[in-house]
């Protein structure tokens, strides 16, 4: 097996064995650390100068058979897939190692562990599979854990509600998106799931894919890719659920496993329909701004911390369609960067948003206040994650939004294309994101304390040492953005190869 | 070894376990199952080291048609189904002897225990021998064998009223479409001038052919398969049936029995779609049956609340799949393509493995639970995860959900239907595929989510019985291997 496969399959075999009786957080712990170290290797081996094209690559061929594409289980790394792979194991070992003690789970520990580690290897085989079917396969293995997880684990009355309607929503996604590929790959009368064969097959003028159909195609995927990753108006499903789950399922589901709808538009909505991507792009445009501004304000009006985050998830995936409507390296570059660094920017919240519920066992705003005298450590880390959030300088969060309002605004003509005007108004977004991230530190750490509330002590190392490795993350790509650009910028330029950047 | 020995064998097989019920004074008769099973896996050896004939000259093979391996894929999935009914019938066992006999003094205590284990032995046969059946005479006598065992299957549970209601349900409706069936060959010789499907195929397929005698006929064989494969608007017995009829063998009819009603119809149906003439009107009809049974499988299993009905329901939403490849290209194709015949068989297989792996849970944990609900099911999870880890592939699979089996059957079903362009069915079959999202998972909530319910004390594990833990087992590896790598599946026709 070479180190891509054992990446993928790792988090599977070691759910597999917690099944099979194994220590579960031992094991979910040490595979995730595996994991990590792995995608370090992969990312030092990682040869940058190689333009676009799959390192790493392994292929098993399956199912070779007439009349259906040629099936194999090839697994591959590009830049833009290895950015996203890291911010997986990243994400993956913080959850991890916040989540409780196996003691401290009420009901089954090996469940609990088995499915963090599913939804985890889902989305790490989804970003590592070069073969569209894998790719599409692996991101539905997080579907049913994660029901699962916010049904039984999850806080609040509604909780089972909620988990049908994460479901729901994403099984209709999934399904919509299964439509726009199979007919993808019927007009393309593609003989293999190979996605850089695909993407040559569909840039070549012979057998591109049919305007008229493409046009259809990209809505379909639009739609499908949109709702798993809460594009407005489909985002109903999001702030709910992540507010209900348990704090490392949020972290997963918001920090890693969203961004598959993202990597699936540009990896493969972009290339296989670029006519329909122009035709559709102003409605893309209002889309996006729905989930800016329109969610932006949803998000202020919200009056407890865990919901609040989820909205604000879901605004900020703005940017990210930003940067893809933008359609050029820098924007799209932005847009992959700012996925990354939103990832571990949610993941970091949820964490601390988890362990506060854990101690306090509410996180009305209400309810809450003065914190910041009596647990100074807990003020000073969700002080960081907040300004990451909003999207500060120093943190990977501003390199990226930058890039991407760069990008969107690019050209050298002074007409204001709708695409600027969108990104006027999109700019405001970064204001609306600092009245509601710098309320909510008002209320939760400064102001009267309310007498009720117990203060416990402040957060032990356990918890202390995977925010602490979130947040490293986080303020190094911040200052130095070349450690994931470089990644980055190949990739993203062999999507553009004439417009340049 | 010439082909047709295989069913001879099993006929043997069956009559030895008569025999050995009749005269071999057993303790347990569950012993004779054991028989049974036995035979089965050795016959299941012989598919592969079977011969084909060189010459077909003769009469018997008008009746049986010769080198055909997607008979004798049919023929594995009668011979496994019919393995695992008998798994799930030796621990059903105790409820078939409570409710059937009360023996007069002096008898065996399980005497009437013994025929429960043979007549899936015969049925088998018969459903193996409608595998190969080329010839209207033997479609419908192997047919026949296969019904009238089940006829009696059904009702087993003499003192079981829902089972003699199903019985009855299941011979009156069976009769009937029975004499549609006949009437239907009766036109279709008298229209063709044959009994050989070749030279039917041919005969219709000429373009002097009547086609409003023909699509006469054709409807009247159309109802009478619908009934057997359970498409609506003929589907209505299904419900009741699979609720009354014991548990093993509501199992045989949801998969055995379809998949042999399937290989009929496609043997029966191609002439018809090959044929210029009249293929426009029959794929119509394919269409709307397909239509029709995705809509009510699925949009009536929503609301279902005992779980054997929800099954029932499900059966039908998977014949309407079924239907849904037959009817999606009009021509027939070679097998190495990806053309309906080869669709359907992929899909009867991974739905042989799902379906028996539900039913298989359900038997083991029937006695233990308070009931059929879906409700009884809850906090099954805590009491047995292993069953509730196997009911929840199984019910991932049923669902659609990739990486398991179902997944690539309903992503062939769909990509055939985008290649022929049938965009009404394909989006009827999207509903539907969304639809069997919300109620499959249903079973996992209640088993994750739910507690224990009220008024039921026993919380210990449910035991499992050692052959029953390896057939799950080897199932649930099966569903998921194929889920991956469905060429396992492909690569046995």
């Amino acid at each position: 097996m070479s180190i891509i496969e054992i990446i993928v399959f790792l988090p599977l075999f070691a759910a597999l064995a917690i099944g099979f009786g194994s220590p579960a957080r031992f094991t979910a712990l040490s595979a995730s650390f595996i994991v990590l170290g792995l995608s370090l290797i992969a990312a030092i081996r990682f040869q940058t100068s190689v333009e676009g094209a799959f390192q790493f690559v392994t292929s098993r061929t399956l199912l070779e058979m007439g009349g259906f594409p040629k099936l194999s289980l090839a697994f591959g790394l590009d830049g833009m897939s290895l950015v996203l792979l890291l911010l997986a194991a990243i994400v993956m070992v913080a959850a991890i190692w916040i989540a409780p003690q196996e003691t401290s789970i009420k009901g089954s520990a090996r469940l609990y562990y088995v499915s963090l580690l599913l939804i985890a290897g889902g989305a790490i085989g989804a970003f590592c599979s070069t073969d569209l079917f894998f790719l599409y396969a692996f991101h539905e293995l997080a579907l049913i854990p994660t029901f699962l997880m916010i049904g039984i684990f999850g806080h609040g009355e509604n909780r089972v509600r909620t988990a049908w309607t994460i479901t729901i929503f994403l099984g209709a996604g999934s399904l919509i998106l299964l439509v726009g590929l199979i007919l993808a790959l019927s007009a393309l009368g593609s003989p293999t799931f190979a996605i850089s064969d695909l993407v040559v097959m569909a840039q070549s003028p012979e057998s591109a894919i049919p305007e008229n159909s493409q046009s259809l195609i990209f809505l379909l995927l639009l739609v499908g890719f949109g709702i798993l990753v809460s594009l407005f108006p489909f985002h109903s499903w999001a702030a709910p659920a992540y507010a209900e789950a348990p704090a490392p399922v949020a972290m997963l589901h918001a920090g890693v496993l969203k961004k598959f709808g993202l990597y699936g538009l540009i990896r493969i909505a972009l290339p296989f329909a670029p006519a329909g991507a122009e035709k559709w792009l102003n409605l893309l445009l209002v889309l996006l701004i729905g989930n800016i501004i329109y969610i932006g304000l949803v998000t202020i009006a919200q009056k407890r911390l865990d919901r609040m985050l989820g909205y604000s998830s879901v605004m900020h995936m703005g940017y990210v369609f930003l940067g893809i409507a933008a359609g050029n390296t820098l924007g799209v570059s932005g847009a992959v960067l700012l996925m990354f660094a939103h990832g571990i920017s949610i993941a970091l919240l949820f964490g601390l948003a988890g362990w506060m519920r854990a101690q306090f066992g509410t996180l009305e705003f209400e309810k809450l206040g003065g914190l910041a005298k009596p647990l100074p450590k807990l003020a000073l880390f969700f002080g960081f994650a907040t300004f990451a959030s909003i999207g500060l300088p120093g943190f990977a969060n501003f390199a990226a939004e930058v890039e991407i309002f760069f990008g969107a605004f690019a050209g050298s003509d002074e007409t204001m294309s709708w695409l600027r005007w969108t990104t006027v108004a999109a700019l405001w977004g970064v204001v609306i994101s600092a009245v509601y991230m710098l309320r909510a530190y008002r209320k939760v750490f400064f102001g009267p304390k309310s007498e009720k509330l117990q203060t416990p002590s402040d957060m032990e190392w356990t918890v202390r040492l995977p925010i602490l490795l979130l947040l490293v993350t986080l303020v190094s790509v911040g200052f130095v953005p070349e450690l994931l650009n470089q990644y980055i910028r190949p990739v993203v330029e062999g999507f553009f190869p004439v417009t340049g950047g | 070894m010439p082909v047709y020995y295989l069913e001879i064998i099993v006929v043997v097989v069956g009559l030895l376990m008569l025999m050995v019920d009749a005269f071999v004074k057993l303790e347990d008769k569950r012993s004779i199952a054991w028989i049974g099973m036995l035979g089965l896996l050795v016959v299941f050896g012989l598919l592969f080291k079977v011969e084909w004939p060189e010459s077909t000259a003769g009469a018997f093979w008008q009746f049986y048609t010769s080198e055909d391996k997607l008979a004798l894929y049919f023929k594995g999935i009668a011979l496994l189904t019919t393995l695992v009914v008998l798994v799930m019938a030796v621990d059903h066992a105790p409820t078939v002897i409570e409710q059937t006999a009360r023996p007069e003094p002096g008898a065996h205590p399980q005497a009437g225990l013994g025929e429960f284990f043979v007549l899936p032995i015969f049925a088998c046969a018969g459903l193996m021998w409608m595998a190969s059946a080329n010839n209207l005479v033997s479609i419908f006598v192997s047919l026949e064998t296969v019904t009238i065992a089940f006829y009696i299957m059904v009702a087993y549970l003499r003192r079981n009223v829902g089972s003699l209601e199903a019985g009855v349900k299941y011979l009156i409706l069976g009769a009937l479409s029975t004499g549609f069936l006949v009437y239907g060959f009766a036109w279709l010789f008298g229209i063709t001038g044959s009994m050989q499907l070749s030279e039917i195929a041919t005969a219709l397929a000429r373009p002097e052919i009547n086609p409003t005698t023909a699509l006469f006929t054709f409807g009247l064989i159309l109802v009478a398969l619908a009934f057997k494969i359970g498409a609506a608007p003929f589907h209505l017995w299904i419900p009741d049936v699979y609720q009354g009829a014991p548990l093993p063998i509501t199992a045989f009819l949801s998969v055995g029995s379809k998949a042999a009603g399937f290989i009929v119809m496609l043997r029966l149906v191609s002439p018809f779609l090959a044929s210029p003439a009249l293929v426009g009107k029959v794929s119509l009809a394919l269409v709307l049956v397909a239509i029709i049974t995705l809509l009510v499988g699925n949009l009536a299993a929503l609301p279902q609340k005992n779980f054997k009905r929800l099954l029932a329901y499900s059966s039908i939403a998977h014949a309407g799949f079924l239907v849904m490849a037959l009817a999606c290209s009009p021509e027939s194709g070679k097998l190495t393509e990806l053309s309906p015949a080869a669709v359907i068989a992929f899909y009867l297989g991974a739905y042989l493995l799902m379906t028996l792996l539900a039913f298989l849970v359900i038997t083991t944990v029937r006695t233990k639970i308070s009931g059929e609900e879906i409700d009884s099911y809850s906090g099954l999870a805590k009491r047995s995860p292993f069953l509730a880890f196997a009911l929840i592939v199984a019910m991932a699979s049923l669902a659609g959900i990739p990486l398991t089996a179902g997944f690539f059957g309903k992503l062939f079903v769909f990509k055939l239907a985008v290649d022929s362009q049938q965009w009404a069915l394909l989006i009827v079959g999207l509903v539907g595929a969304a639809a069997g999202f919300y109620y499959y998972l249903k079973i996992a909530a209640s088993m994750f989510l739910g507690a224990a319910p009220k008024g039921q004390t026993d919380d210990s594990p449910i035991p499992v019985s050692p052959l029953a833990t390896i057939t799950i087992i080897a199932l649930v590896i099966a569903i998921i291997l194929a889920g991956f790598n469905p060429g396992l599946i492909l690569g046995l026709f």
